[in-house]
Parts: C-alpha cells; structure tokens; sequence
C-alpha cells in the first residue's frame, strides 16, 4: 500500500466517521442526563431527507440543514414527551421513532417528487461542497505532507469541521460548565438535581433537544455533502453504530472521536477490500468489517476492555419520592 | 430574626392522598437554636411534613411562617432561599461526582464551573473550622463512607446558608460511634444558632438530644412535649396510642443441641472480594443468636449462603448432617426441605415480589408443596385458604389475601413474610432485619413470634443492624466486621458501647478509642463496607 493509498483510506474514514461522530455526540447528551435515545438512527433518517427535500426544493442547502435540524428536534421533542413528562419507556419511544421516520421519509418523499421515495439530485447551491483550505493547492505537490494537508485536512464539506469541532466544545460544555455539571448530574441521580432546586425536567428537554440538533447536522450530511440527495434508508445503521461507538467510548467525548474513526475506518476499508488484501494477504469478507463495531460493542459491554458503565439513571424517568 | 418569633411556625398544615389523610391540621412552633425531634410510626406523616416544608408536596391547607414570615414553599428552590436545608434518609449524593461538586450542584456561582469550585473550596473550610465538618473535598462520594457522605449531607445544606436543618432518621445507616459524633455535630451547630428538626422512630435519640420533640400518629400531631419533661414510655405511648413494652419479655434460653455449625465459612464475591473471610458459628437449639455489625460486613453473605443463593466454601452442618455449599443442593428448595426457613433482609426484593397478591406470595418457597397441589395444577383455593388462616394467626391487616403486597404497610409485610416461613415449623430459621422500616406495634409482635418460636425449641439466627434489637433479642451476641465474627457475648455481659467498638474492628474494647481511629479502622475495611445499606 503506498502512501498516497493511505491518505485516501483515511480520508474517507474522516468522510464515514463524520456523521457516527455526530450521532454519537447526540446520544452522549441524551444519555449523559439520562435519558437512552435508540432512536438516533431514526432522527438522522429523517433530518436527512427533510434537508435534501427542502435543500431541492429551496436551492440552498444552508435552507435544507435547517429543515433537518427542524424534523430531528421534532422527533427529539416527541421522544422527550414520552419519556420525560409522561414518563413512558425510553426504548420504545426510540422504537417507535425509528419506525416512524423509515416508513414516513419514504412516504413523503414518493408524494412531494414522484422518484421512488427519493428525492431528486442534488447539485450546485443545493449541496455542501468541500472546502479548500488556504494553501492547500500550493502545497499539494510537496511530497508527504503535501498529500497530507491537501486530501485528508483540507477538501471536505463545512459540517465535518463542524463534527471535529464539536468534540472539544462537547467536552468543554460537559466539564467546565454549570449546565454540564447538572447535565451529568440528572444521569445519575436527578434527586439530587431536585432536591438542589434544579429543573430534572428543563435540563432533561435540553438535552434532548442538543440530541436533536446533532442528529440533524448528521442526517443533513448525509444527504447533502457525502451523497447528493435522499435514498431511502440511507441512515444504513449508523445510528446504531453511533450508539456501539457511544458505549465503546463509555460516554466520554474524546473517546466518542477515537470510537467513531476507529469505526469509520471499518466502514472505509469496507469499500476498499483490496487494499486489505495487499496488506494482509487475507481475503477478508466485507461484510464482515461492517460487524466489527457490533463485535466490539459486545466484547466491551462483556467487560473485557474495562468496564462500560452507563450513566446511573439512565433509561428510568425521574418520579419524585414520598 | 428575633429572639421571640420561631424560626418556623405551621399553622393548619392538612394534605391527602386520595383518600388518604397523610397530614391532618398539624400546627407546630419550633423556637430558633433549638433542636426539635418529630417522632412517629411509619406512616404516621412526619416525612409528608417535612416534604411540605422543603417544598416537594403543596400543603391542601394552611401555612407556613419562617422566622415569623409567612412564606410561600412552592418547590425546593423556595425553601433553599427561604435557609431551609434538608437532610433525605436517603442522601441525594451523585456517586461518582467529588464532595466539592456535590456541594456546589445547583448552587454555583455563574455558568463556568471553575470559579464555582475555589470559591466552594474555600468555604468548605471555613466550614470545616466552625462546625468542625471535616471532609476531604476531593474524594469521590462512592469512596467515601456512609458518615462521610451524610456530613457532605449536612455541608451542601450549611454552604447554601440554611439557618434550619431538617434530618431525616439520620443514624439509620450509622454505626454508634457515628451517630455519636452527628449528635456532637448537631449540638454543635444548635449552639451556633441553627434551628434543626431531627425526624426519627429512635426514642432514644429524641431523649439523648432534643429540646422540645412533637408526636405523630395517623397524620396527626398528638403532642408537642419539652423532652426534659417527657419519658421514653409516655412517648411511645403517644405515638403508638397504647402501652407498648419496650423490652421483649422473654425467659432465659434453655438452648439444646447445636442445630447449626458453621466451621470456616468463606464467600468471595464476583468481583473475587472475600466477604465472608472464614467464619466460624454455632447455633443451638432453642436460642436466638443475634449477628451484630454495621451492614455490608459480610452479614448478608452469610445469610446467603445459609439461604442458599450463595455459594461458598467450608463447611456447615444441620442436625449433623453437612449442607451442600456449591453444587445441586445448595438452592434454595434444598434449603428449605431441609429444614431452613428464611426472613431475607430486604422484604421488598428478596421477601415477596410486590405486584402479586398476598395469597401467591405465600405459596412462593413452597409452592411445590402437595397441599397446594390438584394434580399438575396449582390449588389456588387452597393457598387461599391457607394465607387467610395465616393472616388471622399472624395479625396481617387488612386480613384480605388478593390484595397486593405493595398495598400493605411495612409491618404487615413482614408478618406476611414472616407468617410464610415460620408456619413450616423450621428447624432454623434466619431472620435478616426484622423490623426494617416497621412501626412499633408490628415491631413488639415480630419479636414475640421469634421468641415464641425460640422457646419450642427451634434455631434462630438473627442479623439486624439496631444494636437496641439485638441486645433485646438475642441469648447470644456475634459481631461480625470485615468478613469475620470479632467476637461474642452474652447480652447481660455487654453493652451498646463494646458492641459498638468490635462493629467498627477493634477487640481490645478495654482501652479508650478515639472516633478518628475508629473511623480509621472502618475505612480500612473499604468504603464499600458502608455501600449495601
């Protein structure tokens, strides 16, 4: 494998693992305060064809994000209804979410433009294309770190900035502020956020509601800037992968990078069995690095690498004692 | 405030439930650098009160008056401003957070985390130096052990300025060296002006430390006496409505063979932590031998084993004939055809499962019995039948076998626990915390059973963490710490104090023992010791 193959692998583990990062960032705010939110894959689904839909329609693809974070965050505040104030079962509300935006993306999509449950093609306006970072043509000719700046740091959309971005600012906002303090506060023992004179309810909705926005920044990249428009079931899992990503990391923002590339990577040398082959010799199925996350995630939570150990109160609603 | 006005005054306090009546038209004056004490049976309204005054529950009718104000308490922030600070039986800690950001958990200073902690850092020990509440602001509350976390208790309500404290059974999971120094603590902060309100079933704490103390029964407060003037027989009374004996009136054992011996027991958790680290025990026949030592010593392990839901290694024998510990027979069925009945120690999760019916709960352990038997099918009639005699027999109320477990009170049951297993006329019978969360009616009728049970000759082996139970049940004492009997003693040859001091470890109980040591010595044995409870 040569260098220039190297580069190109890891670029597109950048490109796969963007939107993993994304979703797997909203689960952490979610389950951080204790709320478990199965339903990523869900949300991501149908910000993705909300912002190609709207991206079409519109011509501008700034216009269809918005439209993406808009049907996640509903989707967000319908999963915060059902298990925060009327206190029902976080698992089948996010169920139910993943079955609702499959069956209703497609739906809509067969209504409003008539191609199969797609929605038409994006180009031009109507897509993020990729940023060329100041210098990187001249210096893509010089040998090593040429390729390096110019094909894996430079070239790609806005909102994978914007995914790396969110690691630190994740970690900062968890660590160092009030609202993070109670954010992890309320996942493991919202009585003590309650009895302090906090909100369990506002900072749960909150961080819902940042789970919403995630997932629609991740939807919206997968429509809009890694393919150029909607297909059905284009979320292809990764909000599950997101949340094996999200338990490989035990919750920790930094970690959630490292999961989530690591598990890109999987997903990039899916696409490139050859270069496996001239590295290993081995002809290792495809289909087989697809499950490696799921693998990973079972020996993790099987306590073989540390132990995984979610927050306290998640998955339970917060109902005040006598 | 001034000196005349009471640093809180309800007038006319009344809240239900539904139909029922928690809080019936309570007033109450608690005078400032006082300490009040609200005794009363479980369910008699005194935490239904205090949620009131901290703000969890809206009174249906009257009002309140802080330092002679009348204020609203429409939720926790309004008692948090109005210096109301409030101590839950069960603390509101989160475990994996340290003591200092507990302590500034809804109470920082602006929204960056970082000035919020030094300023908190500094306060603490400020004080640190007043009240005399040390704690190390670093350590993570899960590391920490019960007497620790409580004092962070007591810091987050003192550094949100709180002039009234308000403790719920604070000593419930407190060795007495523990409970001795929050009494030395409390004291302390009454003599700097704090009002506090100590909630408790524990006649002795009231008469040990109150001013003035308030009774409760069935939501209503049945008197307001000055604790100089009062005695622990009339407050009984009071809380009860009748006389109630406070000792157990019992003969002395004429114990027989030994039934059960344990010779070198070990247990190791999944986590290969050794709780039981060779234990060696006898139980006669015909006595009541009493497990001292404060919960997570390995007491409930031992109890396990004998259960059989634990598996272990060493031997026991019953009536000389040795007990599987790890293969086929070592269950629970096994268990109990051979002779061994079981109270656990949590009613609520080991004892009966609280959605099924009083009827079903008593078939279960014996549900492969025949008399319950019609054919291949349960004879549901017949258990029945069966669990309203022991209903009757046993006092359980309301006597209806198809109501819920959850629907009955902790006293009942327990009887209903208790009726299931002593009924089968057990050789031995383990009995894990009888009188847990139970009012004191059901507690004097519990401790007549196991006596009466003793005296036809039958085994018992009694683990509880109330000293006072132990020394009133007992005809022989063992003090378990750390995975292993400390010592024993016959009840007429001890007291609190010494029993108090081989819980915490420490066996030449001749010498004067500072508490730091004793603290020492239990957090020796890991703060996980203090962490089942």
């Amino acid at each position: 494998m040569d260098y220039l193959t190297l580069i190109q692998l890891l670029d597109s583990t950048v490109r796969l693992a963007t939107p993993l990062l994304l979703a797997c960032l909203a689960g952490l705010f979610s389950e951080r305060a204790g709320i478990f939110d199965i339903g990523l894959e869900g949300k991501m689904l149908a910000a993705a064809f909300f912002s190609a839909a709207v991206a079409a329609l519109s011509g501008n693809v700034w216009v269809g994000l918005l439209a993406g974070i808009g049907a996640s965050m509903v989707l967000s505040a319908v999963h915060g209804l059902a298990s925060i104030t009327f206190r029902g079962n976080q698992l089948i509300s996010g169920v139910a979410i993943n079955f609702l935006a499959a069956g209703m993306t497609v739906l809509i999509a067969q209504d409003w433009f008539r191609q199969g449950g797609r929605t038409p093609s994006l180009s031009g306006g109507a897509r993020f294309d990729s940023i060329t970072l100041p210098g990187a043509d001249a210096i893509a000719d010089t040998p090593f770190i040429g390729p390096l700046y110019a094909e894996l740091i430079s070239g790609h959309s806005i909102l994978v900035y914007m995914a790396l971005a969110a690691v630190p600012l994740t970690w900062w906002l968890l660590f160092r502020t009030r609202f993070g303090l109670r954010l992890r506060a309320v996942g493991e023992n919202p009585a003590a956020v309650d009895t302090a004179g906090v909100s369990v309810v506002a900072l749960r909705y909150a961080a819902v509601a940042i789970c919403g926005l995630l997932c629609g920044i991740a939807g919206a990249y997968l429509s809009t800037a890694l393919q150029a428009g909607f297909v059905k079931d284009m979320s292809a899992g990764r909000g599950f992968i997101a949340l094996a990503a999200l338990i490989f990391s035990k919750w920790r923002p930094w970690h959630a990078l490292y999961a989530c590339l690591l598990f890109g990577l999987f997903g990039a040398l899916e696409t490139r069995p050859d270069v496996i082959e001239a590295v290993t010799t081995l002809k290792v199925n495809s289909a087989l690095l697809g499950a490696l996350p799921y693998v990973m995630t079972v020996i993790i939570l099987a306590g073989f690498i540390g132990k995984a150990i979610p927050p306290r109160a998640g998955g339970e609603p917060y109902v005040k004692e006598r | 405030m001034t000196s005349t006005a009471p640093a809180i005054e309800l007038k006319g306090i009344s809240k239900a439930f539904g139909p029922v009546q928690a809080n019936k038209d309570i007033s109450i004056r608690v005078m400032p650098g006082t300490i009040h004490g609200i005794i009363g049976e479980n369910g008699a309204g005194k935490s239904t009160l205090m949620s009131i005054l901290y703000g969890f529950y809206k009174a249906d009718a009257g009002e309140i008056f802080i330092g002679g104000q009348k204020t609203e308490i429409p939720d926790s922030q309004a008692a948090i401003a109005a210096g109301i600070g409030m101590v839950f039986q069960h603390f509101k800690l989160v475990e994996n957070f340290t003591v200092l950001e507990n302590i500034i958990l809804g109470a920082e200073d602006g929204r960056m985390l970082r000035p919020s902690l030094a300023k908190a850092r500094a306060s603490l020990l400020e004080l640190a130096e007043d009240y005399g509440l040390h704690v190390e602001p670093d350590a993570l509350i899960e590391d920490i052990g019960v007497g620790m976390q409580q004092r962070v208790e007591i810091l987050k309500a003192l550094y949100r300025q709180a002039d009234i404290l308000i403790l719920d059974e604070p000593t419930g999971v407190l060795t007495p060296a523990e409970a001795d120094q929050l009494f030395r603590i409390l004291g302390r902060l009454r003599s700097e002006g704090k009002t506090i309100i100590l909630i408790t079933h524990k006649l002795r704490e009231i008469m040990d430390i109150t001013d003035t103390v308030s009774v409760m029964r069935r939501g209503e407060m049945t008197a307001t006496v000055k604790t100089s003037e009062t005695s622990p027989q009339e407050l009984a009374e009071l809380m009860v409505g009748r006389k109630v004996l406070l000792r157990v009136d019992k003969t002395p054992a004429k114990p027989g063979e030994v039934v059960l011996d344990i010779k070198g027991l070990k247990v190791v958790d999944d986590q290969g932590v050794e709780r039981l680290r060779g234990i060696d025990l006898q139980v006669r026949a015909g006595e009541v031998v009493g497990i001292a030592g404060v919960a997570g010593n390995g007491q409930s392990e031992l109890l396990e084993v004998l259960g059989g839901y634990e598996q272990g290694t060493g031997s026991i024998t019953l009536n000389g004939h040795s007990l599987d510990l790890t293969g086929k027979e070592s269950d629970g069925r096994s268990r109990r055809r051979r002779g061994i009945a079981h109270v656990p120690e949590d009613r609520q999760r080991e004892g009966l499962i609280m959605d099924f019916q009083a009827w079903e709960n008593t078939a279960f352990g014996y549900h492969h019995d025949d008399a319950y038997r019609a054919g291949i099918l349960m004879n549901n009639a017949a258990v029945r039948a069966d669990t309203a005699t022991k209903m009757e027999r046993f006092d359980v109320r309301p006597p209806i076998p198809s109501l819920a477990a959850k629907n009955f009170s902790g006293g009942n049951q327990q009887k209903i626990v208790l009726a299931r297993e002593i009924e089968r006329n057990p050789d031995l019978l383990l009995v894990g915390q009888p009188t847990r969360g139970v009012d004191i009616g059901a507690i004097e009728f519990i401790h007549q059973q196991i006596v009466a049970l003793r005296d036809q000759g039958k085994a018992i082996l009694l683990v509880s963490v109330e000293l006072e139970e132990i020394l009133a049940l007992s005809d022989r004492i063992a003090v378990m710490f750390d995975g292993r009997v400390m010592g024993e003693r016959l009840p007429a040859e001890t007291d609190e104090k010494e029993l108090g001091l081989l819980m915490a470890g420490i066996t030449d109980t001749d010498h004067p023992h500072s508490v730091e040591e004793i603290e020492a010595n239990l957090a020796h044995a890991g703060g996980d010791a203090h962490k089942e409870v």
